[in-house]
């Protein structure tokens, strides 16, 4: 059932521009990182002599390609899920998903997976990217996984927060506004208390983020990324059944 | 096990303070097509929500086909068709892909979506309208869409909430029929403000108002709170008023504004024989006998406003 939504959601963000656009836009950006990456590691690697000096061609693209993705993703992951519920609200479409035997979970799943597939394919792009330069690199396949599967779980963290966001509000702007502030607070949470490991740098997105991009895999930010989207998916769901109970 | 299809028990609806919907009950029968009329603000499409799982009901339950809807929303869901009030299309699909969602998403089997979208399109006369993306279709065809998304999956009970508005008199039609030969294997609930449409279209009214239903009854009961017991006659040449009064049966007359004369009679006397036979007699040149009639829209008027209080069972 929730494959049904899935695939409800995935064609309505095919068969708009806004999908296409970003997609598009998020491509040529992270082609250029890439690009711009190949070239200043020649640069950087024809100065330092010494091995020490001297890191790996994955890692040197990689970690510039992984760590830009994030603050790209703060910008499209708002403007793809303010979408998502905001606006069956403005259409008054909901009531068509609410009389379908689905459950409002359901709904809400579909929503939330038919968003992580759909920048899925970003991620997809990126591993392709790195793979290309297995010609001429022995490339680090692990380094890879660690960060795609990080990005994945970025993905799934904005998107939900994305999700509730748009579930708030009937003007689709409006919830990607809000979301947007949200997801750079988070962000900045590291930077503000930096050099203060506590409560508040635990919560920050980036932190976390940043063991996937050196290669580390850890069940705490494992487990940090699925509560923040268990949280947000639950959140989601009371907002609808709100509706349903409330009117 | 009950052969009921809808069952609403006691359903109220409380905003606040304020009673939406108070103690609506009523049954529906395989094969009724139910006519559900009331003014503005009455409560009809809260009903409605409450009755396809859209809006929890303060109090009362809700059972299709002997499915409480609380208890397993989605067996009951599946088997009702809804057209909310403002239909719920996603504009950028075509029609094809549009019903083939709706259709997924009522569990229609994947073998079987490809048809039931054709027979869907083809019951509702937009056959040649598949590729076209809803958004730039009329407004009817629009509501024609909202529709065959509710009959998609064959449901036992269709619900719709003002189907022929924005419909023009061509396309309303094929619509009623549409709603007939669904009435005759399945439930209809419809609701409408167009009077005459009921009488068309059901063969079962409930009129609600404020919230709380004043008639429940079959399309009969409702045309004999318009039959009234008044004649008009159209005669060429009128006598005078006591001539006519003389005739057995008649209990008043008057002249009505166009000349005509208004017969009032007695309860349960048929004098309309004698009265015919009287002008015929009398050379008055009689063009015209017709009994008076309430319009609808009498009758609605009253019913709202004087709270007769009916709720029996027809």
């Amino acid at each position: 059932m929730i494959f049904n939504v899935i695939r409800k959601e995935l064609k309505s963000m095919f068969a708009s521009p806004m999908g296409w656009v970003i997609l598009a836009l998020l491509m040529f950006g992270l082609g250029f990182i890439y690009l711009s990456g190949i070239d200043s590691y020649f640069a950087e690697m024809s100065g330092s002599i010494r091995p020490a000096e001297r890191i790996g061609a994955t890692q040197a693209i990689g970690q510039k390609l992984f760590s830009t993705t994030i603050i790209l993703l703060l910008f499209a992951v708002p403007l793809l899920s303010m979408r998502l519920i905001s606006e069956e609200r403005r259409n008054l479409t909901l009531p068509f998903l609410f009389s379908a035997p689905i459950s409002i979970l359901d709904i809400v799943l579909g929503k939330f997976f038919g968003m992580v597939i759909f920048l899925s394919a970003l991620v997809i792009y990126i591993i392709m990217m790195m793979f290309s330069l297995l010609p001429w690199v022995d490339v680090d396949v692990g380094y890879i996984w660690s960060n795609a599967f990080g990005l994945i779980l970025l993905i799934g963290a904005f998107s939900s927060a994305g999700l509730y966001f748009s579930s708030l509000t009937k003007q689709p702007v409006v919830a990607a506004v809000i979301c947007f502030l949200s997801l750079l607070a988070l962000f900045l949470l590291d930077w503000i208390f930096a050099g203060s490991p506590g409560m508040w740098s635990n919560l920050s997105i980036t932190s976390r983020y940043k063991s996937f991009t050196a290669g580390l895999i850890d069940t705490g930010d494992i487990a940090y990324f699925l509560l923040f989207m268990i949280t947000f998916v639950t959140l989601t769901i009371r907002r609808l059944d709100a509706d349903r109970l409330r009117g | 096990m009950s052969d009921f299809t809808v069952e609403a028990i006691e359903l109220t609806r409380l905003y606040g303070d304020r009673a939406a919907v108070s103690d609506v009950s009523f049954n529906l029968a395989k094969g009724q097509v139910l006519g559900f009329l009331g003014p503005n603000g009455a409560g009809k499409s809260t009903t409605m929500k409450m009755l396809t799982g859209n809006l929890a009901p303060s109090l009362g339950s809700v059972k299709i086909c002997g499915i409480d809807m609380i208890e397993n929303p989605k067996e009951a869901k599946a088997l009702i068709g809804y057209l909310p009030e403002m239909r719920p299309l996603y504009k950028e699909f075509t029609v094809d892909e549009y019903l083939t969602i709706a259709a997924r998403l009522h569990n229609v089997n994947s073998k079987h979506i490809k048809q039931a979208v054709e027979v869907a399109k083809e019951r509702c006369g937009l056959g040649h309208m598949s590729k076209r993306l809803i958004e730039n279709l009329s407004n009817g065809y629009q509501q024609r869409v909202g529709i065959a998304q509710a009959i998609i999956h064959s449901p036992m009970v269709v619900i719709l909430d003002e189907p022929t508005v924005g419909l023009d008199p061509n396309q309303i039609r094929p619509i009623r029929d549409l709603i007939k030969q669904i009435g005759q294997d399945h439930s209809v609930i419809l609701s409408t403000h167009i009077l005459p449409e009921v009488e068309l279209m059901c063969n079962h009214v409930q009129i609600i108002d404020q919230g709380k239903l004043v008639f429940n009854g079959d399309i009969g009961r409702l045309k004999e709170f318009r039959a009234s017991n008044q004649l008009l006659v159209g005669l060429k040449n009128t006598p005078e008023l006591a001539e006519l009064r003389g005739i057995k049966g008649v209990a008043d007359v008057a002249l009505s504004d166009e000349g005509k004369v208004l017969i009032t009679i007695d309860p349960n006397t048929e004098p309309q024989e004698d009265i015919v036979k009287a002008a015929v007699k009398n050379k008055w040149g009689l063009y015209q006998i017709a009994p008076t009639q309430t319009s609808l829209e009498d009758v609605f008027a009253q019913l709202t406003h004087q709270d007769v209080a009916e709720a029996s069972e027809a």
